[in-house]
C-alpha cells in the first residue's frame, strides 16, 4: 500500500481564496491571490525617494542579497534562508513598542507605513564573517516611530525582537539550536534615533523577501550585520543594556555594540579585511581594506568619543 | 544463510583484490576538478572562494576518515579495502595541498604579510597548518620504495600520526564557524569514533596476554603490514 505524502499546512488554499475560486479560475484574483497565499507573499513594488546617506558604490546583484544569507531562523547554511523562509508568513504583521514608553501600543504594519515616508538607502553591510555587500534598502529613520511611542527619559537603550514560530522557522524547533531564542539586539538609545539607522521594509525597489528579514527589519549600517536584526516583533525601551543573541552565545566573541573596526579583531580571525560579495570576477576578486565604522566614521564617530572600542567591542 | 553471505563476500573480496585502482584516483578526484570548474564559471555563488575553500576542506576530510575507515570496516567483518587505502591517503592530501591553494592564492592573494599573521594569531590557522604539515611526510612516503627504504616497523610508526592530522582537521573546521551547526560536529564525532576504535584495538592487544587471540592477532598483524611485504 502506497504511503501518501503528507500534505503541508502552508499549502492549504485560504479560505477567503477558496469562497472565490471561480474568480480566481477566471484570472482576476490572480494577482491578489498570490499576495494573499500563507508564506507566499509576493514582493511589491515601493514608492519611495532618494536620500543623501546613499552611497555611491555599486549595488550587490539582488541575486546575491537574496541567495546568500544568514537567517538561523532558517538554517545554519547561506542557502537555507531563500530555501526554507517561503514558509514564513508576513501578513498579518505587527510591532507591539512598550517598555519606557508614555505611549505603547501594537501597531499593524500598515499603519506604520502610513505615517512614514520611505526612503532608499543604499547603504554598505560588513558581516562580521568577513564579507560585505552594498544594499539599496527602503525604509525610514527608526527614529520616526520612536518618535510615536514617546520614549521616557528613563529611557536608555532599545531592544528588539524577532518572531519566534517553530512551525514556519525550521531553524528554531529540533533538539539541538544554534542560538536562544528569541533573536535579540539592542542599541544605545542615541544610536537608535541617528539618522542612518533605519527600519527597513524593502530593497531593489520592492518588499522585503522573506529570506531578506521580511516584512521590517532594522539596518544599523556602521555595525556588523547581526546588529541589524531582521523580522521584528517587538521595540522595548529599556534603562539597562539589553541581552543580545550573538552575545549571549559567545561574549568574548561578539559585543553589544560591534561597532565595524579593522583595528578590533574576531578572537578567531582578523578584521582587517573584507571581501565585497559580487565584485570583480568572482574567484579573482581581491579582499578589501575594512574601514572603521564600515566608512560611516564621519557620520557616527562621534557618538563613541572618549570611548575604549577594544574594551567595548 | 551464512553460507551465501560468506560465499558472496568471499567473491566480493575476489573482484576488490583484482580490480584496478587508477579509476578510483579518477572518481576520487573528479569533485574537485568539478568545483573548480564551477567556481571559474561563476556557478557557485556569492562567495565562490568561501565555497571552493570549504568544499576542497571537507573532501579532504571525507577522504581521511574514509582511509581511517578501513582497518575497523575489515575488523567489523566488511571487506578488506586495504589496497585503496594509499589512493584514499593521497586523495586526501590532493584536496588538502588544494585547500590550501584556495586559501593562499584566491582568499588571501598570496599576501605573504597577512598569511604569516594569519597563522601566527589565528589559532584555526595554525591547527590548520599543523594538519597539513603532517600529510605532507605521509603522502611523501606513500609509495613501495620508501616503505622498503624506512622499513615496515619505522613506516606504520610515522602513518599513525594520520590520526593526529585527522584529529586537527577536525578541530580547524570547529573553529573555522560561527556557533555550533552540525556539519563539523559530525564530522569530529566520526573521527572520533575511529580515533577510539584504534585506541581500543591497541588496548586489547596490551591484554592479549590473557586471553586466546594470540593467533588471530598475529593474522590480523599480517593482514595490516606494508604492501611491500604482503602478497598482492
Amino acid at each position: 500500500m502506497t504511503r501518501l505524502k503528507p500534505i503541508a499546512s502552508s499549502e492549504i488554499t485560504p479560505r477567503e481564496i477558496y469562497l472565490r475560486r471561480r474568480e480566481f479560475l477566471g484570472g482576476a484574483l490572480a494577482a491578489a491571490a498570490f499576495a494573499g497565499l500563507p508564506g507566499r507573499a509576493r514582493a511589491t513594488p515601493l514608492t519611495f525617494s532618494k536620500s543623501t546617506y546613499s552611497t555611491n558604490e555599486p549595488p550587490t546583484p539582488k541575486e546575491d542579497v537574496t541567495s546568500y544569507n544568514n537567517f538561523y531562523e532558517f538554517g545554519t547554511s547561506k542557502s537555507s534562508p531563500s530555501r526554507y523562509a517561503g514558509l514564513m508568513k508576513t501578513n498579518p504583521w505587527s510591532v507591539k513598542i512598550d517598555g519606557m514608553v508614555s505611549k505603547p501600543a501594537t501597531y499593524a504594519l500598515e499603519d506604520i507605513l502610513k505615517s512614514v515616508t520611505l526612503e532608499e538607502r543604499i547603504y554598505r553591510l560588513r558581516c562580521v564573517e568577513g564579507w560585505s555587500m552594498v544594499i539599496p534598502w527602503i525604509g525610514f529613520p527608526l527614529s520616526q516611530l520612536l518618535k510615536r511611542a514617546e520614549p521616557l527619559g528613563s529611557a536608555k537603550f532599545v531592544a528588539f525582537e524577532t518572531l519566534v514560530r517553530p512551525s514556519e522557522m525550521p531553524g528554531q524547533s529540533g533538539w539541538f539550536q544554534t542560538l536562544d531564542w528569541p533573536y535579540t539586539e539592542g542599541l544605545r538609545l542615541d544610536e537608535a534615533m541617528h539618522p542612518l539607522t533605519i527600519l527597513a521594509v524593502g530593497l531593489y525597489g520592492e518588499t522585503l523577501p522573506n529570506q531578506d528579514g521580511a516584512p521590517i527589519r532594522l539596518v544599523v549600517p556602521w555595525k556588523y550585520g547581526f546588529k541589524s536584526i531582521k523580522s521584528i516583533v517587538r521595540i522595548s525601551l529599556a534603562e539597562t543594556q539589553p541581552a543580545t543573541a550573538w552575545n549571549k552565545e559567545a561574549p568574548n566573541e561578539y559585543g553589544f555594540y560591534s561597532n565595524v573596526n579593522p583595528e578590533v579583531d574576531h578572537p578567531r580571525w582578523s578584521q582587517s579585511t573584507e571581501r565585497r560579495i559580487g565584485e570583480g570576477s568572482g574567484l579573482f576578486a581581491a579582499r578589501r581594506p575594512t574601514l572603521p565604522f564600515n566608512g560611516y566614521a564621519d557620520q557616527v564617530a562621534s557618538l563613541y568619543t572618549g570611548m575604549d572600542l577594544k574594551a567595548y567591542f | 544463510m551464512a553460507v551465501f553471505a560468506s560465499l558472496s563476500s568471499r567473491s566480493l573480496q575476489r573482484a576488490l583484490n583484482a580490480a584496478p585502482r587508477w579509476p578510483l584516483y579518477a572518481a576520487g578526484a573528479a569533485p574537485g576538478v568539478w568545483i573548480f570548474w564551477l567556481a571559474l564559471n561563476n556557478r557557485l555563488g556569492a562567495d565562490p572562494v568561501k565555497e571552493l575553500e570549504h568544499a576542497l576542506g571537507l573532501w579532504a576530510l571525507r577522504f581521511i576518515v574514509a582511509g581511517l575507515a578501513v582497518t575497523p570496516l575489515r575488523r567489523l567483518g566488511g571487506p578488506n579495502l586495504l589496497r585503496f587505502r594509499r589512493a584514499l591517503g593521497l586523495l586526501a592530501f590532493f584536496y588538502a595541498c588544494a585547500h590550501l591553494l584556495s586559501y593562499l592564492l584566491f582568499d588571501q592573494g598570496l599576501d605573504a604579510h597577512a598569511i604569516a599573521a594569519d597563522i601566527l594569531k589565528r589559532p584555526y590557522i595554525t591547527i590548520g597548518m599543523f594538519a597539513f604539515a603532517i600529510l605532507v611526510p605521509l603522502a611523501a612516503t606513500s609509495n613501495v620504495a620508501m616503505i622498503r627504504r624506512m622499513g615496515a616497523a619505522a613506516w606504520q610508526k610515522l602513518h599513525r600520526w594520520v590520526y593526529v592530522a585527522a584529529a586537527a582537521a577536525a578541530i580547524h573546521f570547529i573553529m573555522v564557524v560561527k556557533s555550533w551547526p552540525a556539519e563539523p560536529l559530525i564530522y569530529a564525532a566520526l573521527v572520533a569514533l575511529l580515533l577510539l576504535a584504534r585506541a581500543e584495538f591497541s588496548l586489547r592487544r596490551r591484554f592479549e596476554r590473557f586471553s586466546r587471540a594470540p593467533a588471530r592477532r598475529r593474522r590480523e598483524e599480517r593482514d595490516s603490514a606494508p604492501e611491500a611485504i604482503q602478497a598482492k
